[in-house]
């Protein structure tokens, strides 16, 4: 048997006597700290969440948000369809997006209202006060997630811009510039993009313009820097990165339609009746999960929005 | 050891490959926010590519004269198969999980899948009978019944065709490279039927 004499220890090996008499208290303390930290990890909310973008601030709650857990940030923005960056879901937006410059930014009232006008983005937002709406998301492809969107309501700006009598709908038209959206320089969609809502749903509280997510301001590849969010919709119906919006007095044409008429129509409300010509739209699949969930009428804002639409056949306009 | 077997090893790792991707990015959790989707078009990539490829082994034979590369057919034809019925597997267990009702529906009711399912039912009987015993017994009718190879090529690119929402670019890829390969088999096939009505024309004058 080897027994170390005193001498094989180095005096720095050896627990100064404070420390010793401590241990209890740091094993406590240790403990304590990894249950702290593994707590954080399952309860980190919303806010805790984010991409390190600006901040935007004074954004009030509101009640008109969902109670269900949000989609986490990394998935809400490496999951997107953006077609002026890449063609198909993916994170291809998400790699393509980062030369975008959202500011400075245009953005044009025009058409049917009191004052047409063109506006810097920012000078646009000011009078209105931010809201953070927690939205279901619910694209045609049949992916799905809980959205915090921050935005204003599209009614405030309606009420301001003072539309005339002749204006039934509005128009979106995303920005033109082929130089930032490589995708314009094809002929892969009709462009600029373009989509539209009666003046009815337009007005209506959940229809939302988004300059928002998690807080910050919105990352590029979600449509930065302003973009529409109608959640009842299929996520489509959300233009983004909006350069234009009108007040006509006809139905506007918009994007998809013109790409494919047989599937893609103006309403494109969210119905789980009602398929794709191509897939079953009953479920849907929320990002991240493997397993779907069913669809929900009017992606579950049936109470408050069905009354838009009594009297129109849902199956003719789809 | 003769080279066309040292390829035939070789091409057998490599095939293995997106495979052996697919299941360390799924441990390491690294499926894209859509897993689902994801793997379901990882896994139709490479049944089309593999499907494909053994279908232009024949072209690459005729036009190189290289014979032997023959002897790789079966074998990418059999991952076409294995691709394929991962493909399968991820719409049955991970897409519907196992909602049998449903997919009767969707087999029935959305052309892209029927399409896809006669895929896979015409791959799943060329692998069957893909042996050695097969082609002795079946004699003759074999190369028949292969033959339904080109067909299963065309419905698999019809139904990469049919679920795209605008970017046709891949399917049509996988098109024009098929419509090449099958021009190159015609025009070889309508060549000998000139050379014998040709010679048969000499004999008789």
């Amino acid at each position: 048997m080897l027994i170390k004499k005193p001498s094989d220890f180095r005096s720095s090996e050896i627990t100064p006597k404070d420390v010793w008499l401590r241990r209890r208290e740091f094993i406590q303390a240790s403990a304590a700290a990894l249950v702290g930290a593994g707590a954080a990890g399952f309860l980190s909310d919303a806010s805790a969440q984010g991409g390190g973008l600006a901040k935007l601030p004074n954004v009030k709650k509101s009640p008109l948000s969902v109670s269900d857990a949000p989609t986490s940030y990394e998935y809400i923005t490496s999951y997107n369809n953006f077609y002026e960056f890449e063609s198909g879901a993916g994170d291809g937006p998400k790699r393509k997006s980062g030369n975008f410059k959202p500011r400075p930014w245009k953005i044009a009232i025009e058409g049917e209202v009191a004052k047409p006008a063109s506006y810097d983005l920012d000078e646009f937002i000011k009078p209105y006060q931010l809201e953070e709406r927690i939205y279901r998301f619910r694209c045609v492809e049949t992916w799905s997630a809980i959205i915090p969107w921050v935005g204003i309501p599209l009614k405030s700006v309606i009420d301001k811009v003072q539309p005339t009598s002749r204006a039934k709908f509005l128009k979106f038209t995303t920005m033109m510039d082929p130089k930032q959206f490589p995708m314009q320089r094809t002929n892969l969609l009709e462009w600029p993009y373009v989509e539209g809502l009666r003046i009815d749903e337009a007005s209506h509280p959940l229809a939302l313009l988004v300059v928002g997510l998690y807080g910050e301001i919105l990352p590029n590849q979600n449509g930065a820097p302003i973009r529409l969010i109608v959640p009842w919709k299929y996520g489509f119906k959300g233009a983004k990165s909006i350069a234009k919006i009108e007040f006509v007095e006809k139905q506007p044409v918009n994007t998809w339609q013109i790409m494919a008429r047989q599937e893609y129509g103006f309403y494109a409300n969210v119905n789980p009746m009602v398929d794709h010509p191509r897939w079953s739209q009953r479920a849907d699949r929320p990002l991240g999960g493997f397993r779907t969930k069913p669809t929900l009428m009017f992606n579950g804002y049936q109470d408050q929005v069905a009354s838009l639409y009594n009297g129109l056949d849902l199956r003719k306009n789809f | 050891m003769k080279r066309i077997l040292l390829i035939k090893r070789l091409l057998f790792l490599a095939a293995l490959v997106p495979a052996l991707r697919l299941a360390v990015k799924a441990y390491r959790m690294d499926l894209t926010a859509n897993p689902v989707d994801y793997i379901t078009d990882y896994t139709g990539d490479w049944t089309i590519t593999c499907l494909i490829v053994s279908l232009g082994i024949t072209p690459l034979r005729r036009l190189t004269g290289w014979n032997e590369v023959v002897k790789l057919r079966r074998m990418i034809g059999l991952f076409a198969f294995f691709y394929g019925t991962l493909h399968l597997l991820t719409w049955v267990v991970l897409d519907k999980f196992f909602d049998f009702a449903w997919m009767y529906e969707d087999v029935l009711e959305r052309p892209f899948i029927t399409i896809g399912m006669a895929t896979w039912a015409i791959l799943f009987v060329l692998a069957l009978t893909s042996n050695t015993y097969s082609i002795r017994r079946l004699g003759r009718r074999w190369q028949k019944l292969h033959r339904l190879a080109y067909v299963a090529g065309i419905c698999a690119v019809i139904h990469f065709w049919w679920l795209v929402k605008a970017d046709i670019t891949l399917p049509r890829r996988w098109a024009v490279l098929l419509a090449f390969f099958f021009s190159v088999r015609v025009w070889w096939t309508l060549r000998k039927r000139w050379a014998v009505s040709r010679k048969e024309t000499l004999l008789q004058s």
